[in-house]
């Protein structure tokens, strides 16, 4: 349920003039943590299960990286840091990684953690059953365990994406004797995990809460600071708004709060924002196009299109100035492969009209020229508004857009089984590696009826995909920098996407809230150096 | 006199009970069939979520909820299943779907009774004032009070409810049917519950409140002017027994019509005030289950609805023939 959008809209233009006068936005790093203290956490929406080994749905992530744990984890920049892997190299022709496990760690059953599990896990989930890892350890041909704390993986080409991605979202350890020989998908511990992270599985009352309890023998001595966890599912927006006002709840993860209601938080001395939290998702919103479709085959439409879209506007507008414009396929927190050096289209309705002219679109009497649909799920506020706002300015050229706002079932089964669209807005995660998260966008093998997320615009270019292909197993950092580059050139050129908005994912909590370090996997941080401070 | 209507009550139970196995099946397959024109299935929505799928494992998934056989194949397993009072099991929340409709239902009912006591009751006494003072003062603030009630939209009164008593009072909790935090028993526990559930129970019953005092109010006004009403008052009866005894005793079967009527969409009826106080009820789950395309949860939440319904009915028939003689069952 949500307010009606008129409500919003007035909130919004109060939002505005808050952001404008805010200054930097405070953050949760601390020191001299106090032990104690459970943490009341809302998230955006009850998971559904708690194994992100299956399931990459964000809200699982956000629970189960508190009990499940990855072989690293990453920095406030992205540099991995150690978790369950205390080390890791990588051979000099890129084709082994050898990682040195943790010793003395154990399961939340007492069972010890070994190498064992990490083989077990990566070929049994990972490599089979993960939608990201399918394609993260294609390349892992065989895999070496000389003792219970090494693992060395061999590769049939280099994979120099890996080690941006393998933390306890991208690829969470399981324990093999819990999960071997089992129906995987529908094992019992996807809803009740044994994990070897900082807090315990306790309880699951489905449509009110997750209890974690402290995991007292974790491998980080004197961590987790917390006693426990507590996961509470407010469905309604407003309420999650006032269960943080009234100290119900302490932590609001994952932009859990609509960008309309931030500007009640804008106090320093009560709430702190986090806005890296998600930097690892690297998401971006964009409107995508159907090239099956007559006006839209042709690229002089989809650029004049671009040309159309004023993204400073939307990102103020619909965003609230939460994120940046985005500039093209790869966000620009993914700074070792982002490029701005591309084909960029500012507002420009007369270069607009002229490429409409020249592909043949002439305006009739009345200014119109063609007719568009635009599809977009009904279950996000910024999706229906972002689609409003292309409706209005497609309109300056001439196009005029239907709007079609079913639920998120149809939506997806119209965009990507039945291909029944022709303009569809929503957001990707890019992840931290164009080659997982981008690359899918615009493969010609990646043209599957029927999967969500997958290259649904049918857009097919043979020279873009033999330069991904190179890219995702190009060992030389410099060249594969420039092969990233290109494919980004190439992509804004033929704009088979418009890329809109980067948002962030905005964390907001009580300034008692604190941690040790900031992480931009933050979302998925397991919360072992977090604490409560004492009330003032 | 009661004692010689048992034996008809429980032949009329043993009736309309047989007539109930064929409606409930018959909603069954209407459910079924009408579930199948919705696009999208449940594997599409967990690969949606997910972010990213492949193809290999949503068919891997289709085949181990069943959903990749035809239409036919899978229809036969529901009816048989239901047949044999199984539900099913939720893929999605992987749990089976009775245990899940099980541990919903006490929210739902404390919420739902107690809405619906609130309402009935504070409608009744509305209603026969408003009606023993029709069109003078007192008629009319209270038809102002129930009109406003009505129209407001129930989650907006709920948000403004706990926008005030939550966050600007802190007097009671905003969310939730129990404070999580604490463990506890007896008292303390209801003690507990009941502050939770004051805010929804009051918001849901604003909405009922309106109807059972207009209800109300129109049968009275409407017997007032009776044949019986007349005689009763020419024997002398008092203004009080009039209204109570004769006038409202008349006047209840309405409301019972309405009641029966309205328990039936008391898994329906609430998502909007569950959604707004995170209270944990079925209606919320329903409505989940929907978006997410979990039918073997909605067909079974369906199902458990519509055999509410139908016991419901057959209560409120026997509560008409105890209130009105004239009745037969």
């Amino acid at each position: 349920m949500r307010l009606p959008p008129r409500f919003l809209f007035f909130l919004n233009a109060a939002a505005i003039l808050a952001l404008t006068t805010a200054s930097a936005s405070a953050q949760t790093v601390g020191t001299n943590p106090t032990p104690g203290g459970v943490l009341n956490v809302s998230i955006l929406t009850e998971p559904v299960t708690l194994n992100s080994g299956i399931h990459t749905t964000m809200y699982i992530g956000e629970v189960a990286s508190k009990v499940q744990e990855g072989l690293i984890s990453f920095d406030a920049d992205l540099k991995p840091v150690p978790s369950l892997a205390t080390k890791w190299e990588v051979g000099p022709d890129g084709k082994t990684v050898a990682f040195d496990l943790r010793k003395s760690v154990k399961w939340h059953d007492g069972k010890d953690f070994t190498a064992a599990d990490v083989e077990f896990t990566l070929k049994e989930v990972w490599q089979k059953i993960h939608p990201f890892g399918k394609a993260a350890f294609a390349n892992v041909d065989s895999v070496e365990v000389p003792n219970p704390h090494r693992i060395v993986l061999h590769l049939s080409a280099p994979a120099p994406y890996l080690l941006n991605y393998i933390n306890a979202y991208g690829a969470p350890v399981l324990p093999k004797h819990l999960y071997e020989g089992t129906d995987i998908v529908n094992n019992p511990y996807n809803v009740k995990p044994i994990g070897t992270g900082p807090f315990i599985f306790k309880e699951w009352v489905k449509g009110s809460h997750i209890r974690l309890e402290k995991n007292p023998d974790y491998w980080r001595k004197g961590q987790p600071y917390l006693d426990g966890i507590l996961f509470r599912f407010i469905p309604d927006a407003a309420a999650r708004v006032v269960a943080l006002q009234s100290g119900e709840v302490d932590v609001s993860v994952g932009s859990a709060l609509p960008a309309t209601s931030l500007a009640q938080f804008q106090d320093e001395s009560r709430y702190s924002f986090n806005q890296i939290d998600g930097n690892y998702l690297a998401t971006i919103a964009f409107a995508q196009f159907n090239l099956n479709e007559k006006h839209l085959s042709d690229k002089r439409v989809r650029q004049a299109i671009a040309y159309a879209i004023d993204r400073e506007a939307l990102l103020k507008m619909v965003y609230l100035g939460y994120g940046k414009v985005a500039t093209g396929p790869v966000p620009s927190s993914v700074t070792k492969y982002y490029t701005p050096d591309t084909r960029q289209y500012p507002l420009d309705l007369k270069r607009a009209a002229q490429l409409l002219d020249e592909a043949g679109y002439k305006a009739d009497a009345g200014g119109k020229r063609f007719g568009l649909r635009l599809i977009t799920a009904a279950n996000q506020t910024q999706y229906t508004r972002t689609a409003e706002f292309i409706k209005q300015s497609l309109a300056r050229i001439g196009i005029e857009v239907e709007l079609q706002i079913p639920d998120y079932a149809t939506f997806l089964r119209r965009v990507f089984t039945d291909w029944d669209y022709d303009i569809y807005v929503s957001s990707m995660h890019r992840m931290p590696d164009p080659t997982l998260g981008v690359q899918r966008i615009f493969w010609t093998r990646n043209i599957r009826k029927g999967v969500p997320w997958t290259n649904s615009s049918g857009y097919s270019n043979p020279k873009l995909d033999a330069i991904m292909e190179q890219a995702a197993r190009e060992p030389d950092e410099t060249k594969r920098k420039a092969q990233i580059k290109e494919w980004q050139q190439i992509v804004q050129e033929d704009v088979p996407i418009l890329e809109l908005v980067e948002p962030v994912w905005i964390t907001v909590s009580t300034v008692r809230f604190k941690k040790l370090a900031l992480q931009g996997d933050g979302l998925f941080s397991s919360w072992a150096d977090a604490w409560l401070a004492p009330k003032k | 006199m009661i004692q010689s209507r048992i034996p008809v009550v429980l032949k009329f139970l043993r009736r309309r009970l047989w007539q109930v196995a064929p409606v409930v099946l018959g909603i069954a397959l209407l459910n079924f069939l009408i579930l199948q024109l919705a696009p999208g299935d449940v594997v599409d929505v967990l690969a949606g979520e997910a972010g990213a799928a492949t193809p290999e494992y949503m068919a891997q998934l289709r085949a181990s909820f069943g959903l990749d056989k035809p239409v036919p194949a899978q229809l036969f397993y529901y009816l048989k299943n239901t047949a044999m009072l199984d539900l099913g099991f939720s893929f999605r929340q992987n749990m089976p779907v009775l245990q899940l409709i099980l541990e919903r239902l006490p929210a739902t009912l404390v919420l739902m009774v107690t809405a619906m006591s609130v309402a009935a009751a504070s409608g009744l006494v509305l209603g026969v004032i408003s009606a023993r003072c029709v069109h003078r003062a007192a008629d009319r603030v209270i038809s102002v009070f129930v009109l406003i009630a009505y129209a407001l939209p129930t989650f907006w009164l709920g948000l403004m409810a706990i926008v005030l008593f939550s966050a600007k009072l802190g007097w009671l909790p905003s969310s939730g049917m129990t404070d999580i935090s604490v463990e506890l028993t007896g008292l303390d526990y209801l003690l507990d519950v009941a502050k939770h559930a004051l805010l929804p129970a009051l918001t849901l019953a604003t909405f009922y409140l309106a109807v059972y005092t207009k209800l109300i109010r129109t049968a009275m006004l409407e017997y007032f002017g009776a044949d019986f009403i007349r005689t009763a008052r020419a024997k002398g009866a008092t203004e009080i027994r009039i209204t109570l005894f004769h006038a409202l005793r008349n006047a209840l079967l309405p409301l019972m019509t309405m009641l029966g009527l309205q328990l039936g969409s008391i898994l329906s009826g609430a998502v909007l005030v569950e959604s707004v106080f995170s209270w944990p009820g079925l209606g919320r789950l329903a409505f989940e289950s929907i978006l997410a395309r979990d039918f073997n949860l909605l067909l079974g939440i369906l199902l458990f609805s519509s055999v509410m319904v139908t016991v419901l009915n057959i209560c409120v028939d026997v509560v008409y023939a105890s209130l009105d003689p004239r009745i037969e069952l």
